[in-house]
């Protein structure tokens, strides 16, 4: 059976997988990480986003081997070791952007890149654009979308709200 | 999913020996055929990932943008220089599916694939492009050949996709709402290959030129002559999301809009 190294949260980690092990199986059931979530499993909802170098993709629709030698991030990783949340993490809290919090882990992991990729600002057009990939059941997206521009100053190190109103 | 046998080959010429099993399936950004894998819509016996081969990037020169297949969506979205040379590429690749689908999935894997309501045939149909494998160039109105069928024979490799420069070129596309797959998307180019009007989306038999919008457009580029000119439905996709008809009367708003959108 293949064996795949990565980084995962910063840690290196490795396990042997099948060759058609998805990414999302090996994070939740060889390496126990199971913020991750499997809302779909047909590459449509965003339940399962992660970063893998640096990019949020659907790590349901790759297979573990795909990642061998890749950096991932989880929604476990987010956190600072002492228990602050991530910025992200701490603004859909304050703008209560969840309610079962199913489609959380993915949506403040798609959250995070979107803000990460548009340093100049983010139009709330935008942000609703850039959750096209992540479906929330519960919340109807508007407080998803407030916690997100709420985020935006923060991760970019402003202390003014981001015009995205 | 069926279990298959892993390969990342390192050379072309390793994918192409690995390729030459008929149960042998290459691996881009896995968008369509890892969905397709798990369906068990097919059970290769060796899976071959292509993304050690060095067919990632773009390069502009002479008039001309290549872009290496295993360039991924994302890539060409914010590429500069594409944005500077044929901006209606870039902003198709910066619309096609979501955010998380445009970091995986590849220009290659696209064409490759041909579906129906995928956006980049029209943009490699209406700028006359042409298809690089590791055997041939295919010129784009050979290369597209019904739904999900393309003038690539078992085991070949597309290496890139070589788009000349146009003079005005425009994609407008009405999604669905669920899939942003093209319910119908129209490229418009006036450019060296001449006026070129592609849909997709549309018809049964996937991207196909529109002739008469062509012919209109090549005496006046304008919106306005357009105008009066009927798209027949006959041929054209019928589903839940839209009848024939429905999506004939698209084709016309899609085309005015991006005739409008090239300036
Ligand atoms: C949720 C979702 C939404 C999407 N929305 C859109 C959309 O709005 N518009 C759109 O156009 N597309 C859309 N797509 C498709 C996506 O954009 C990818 O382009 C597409 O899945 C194929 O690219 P890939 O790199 O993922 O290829 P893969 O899935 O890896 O491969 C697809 C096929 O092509 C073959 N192949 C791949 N590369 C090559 C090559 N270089 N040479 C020969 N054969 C090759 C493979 O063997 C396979 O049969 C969507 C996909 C998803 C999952
Ligand atoms: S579980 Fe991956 S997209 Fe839904
Ligand atoms: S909070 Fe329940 S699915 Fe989004």
């Amino acid at each position: 059976m293949p064996q795949v190294s990565l980084t995962v949260n910063g840690k290196p980690a490795s396990a042997e997988v099948e060759a058609r092990t998805l990414l999302v199986e090996l994070l939740r059931e060889k390496l126990g990480l199971t913020g991750t979530h499997v809302g779909c499993d047909t590459s449509q909802c965003g339940a399962c986003v992660v970063h893998v170098d640096g990019m949020a993709v659907k790590s349901c629709t790759m297979l573990a081997v795909q990642a061998d030698g890749a950096k991932v991030t989880t929604i476990e990783g987010l956190a600072a070791a002492d228990g602050t949340l991530h910025p992200m993490q701490e603004m859909f809290r304050e703008h209560h952007a969840l309610q079962c919090g199913f489609c959380t882990p993915g949506m403040v992991m798609t959250a995070i890149d979107l803000v990460a990729t548009h340093p100049d600002g983010l139009t709330e057009e935008q942000i609703r654009h850039g959750l096209e990939g992540n479906l929330c059941r519960c919340t109807g997206y508007h407080n998803i979308v407030k916690a997100i521009a709420a985020a935006w100053p923060l991760m970019h190190g402003k202390g003014m709200p981001a015009a995205a109103e | 999913m069926y279990d298959f046998a892993y390969q990342k080959p390192a050379s072309i010429a390793d994918a192409a020996k690995l390729l030459a099993d008929p149960e042998a399936k290459a691996l881009a950004g896995g968008m369509t055929l890892i969905p397709v894998l798990k369906q068990r819509l097919n059970k290769p016996a060796t899976v071959v990932d292509l993304s050690k081969l060095g067919l990632a990037g773009i390069t502009v020169s002479g008039g001309m943008v290549a872009i290496g297949a295993m360039t991924t969506h994302v890539t060409v979205a914010r590429s500069a220089e594409v944005k500077k040379a044929i901006p209606a590429l870039a902003s198709l690749a910066a619309n096609i599916g979501d955010r998380a689908v445009r970091y995986r999935g590849t220009i290659g894997g696209s064409l490759a694939n041909n579906d129906p309501t995928a956006d980049y045939p029209a943009a490699v149909l209406a700028l006359g492009a042409t298809i690089k494998t590791n055997r041939r160039s295919i010129d784009a109105d050979s290369y597209f050949q019904g739904m999900f069928a393309t003038a690539l024979e078992p085991g070949e490799i597309i290496t890139a996709v070589e788009f000349p420069v146009p003079e005005k070129a425009a994609y407008v596309k009405f999604p669905n709402p669920a899939s942003r797959y093209a319910m119908v998307g129209v490229f418009v180019a006036k450019g060296p290959k001449g006026v070129r009007v592609a849909v997709t989306g549309a018809g049964q038999n996937g991207v196909h030129r529109h002739t008469a919008f062509e012919q209109a457009l090549t005496k006046s580029w304008s919106a306005a002559a357009l105008d009066g000119i009927a798209t027949p439905s006959a041929g054209l996709n019928s589903d839940i999301h839209g009848s024939a008809e429905y999506r004939a009367h698209l084709v016309g708003v899609m085309a005015k809009r991006a005739v409008a959108a090239a300036g």
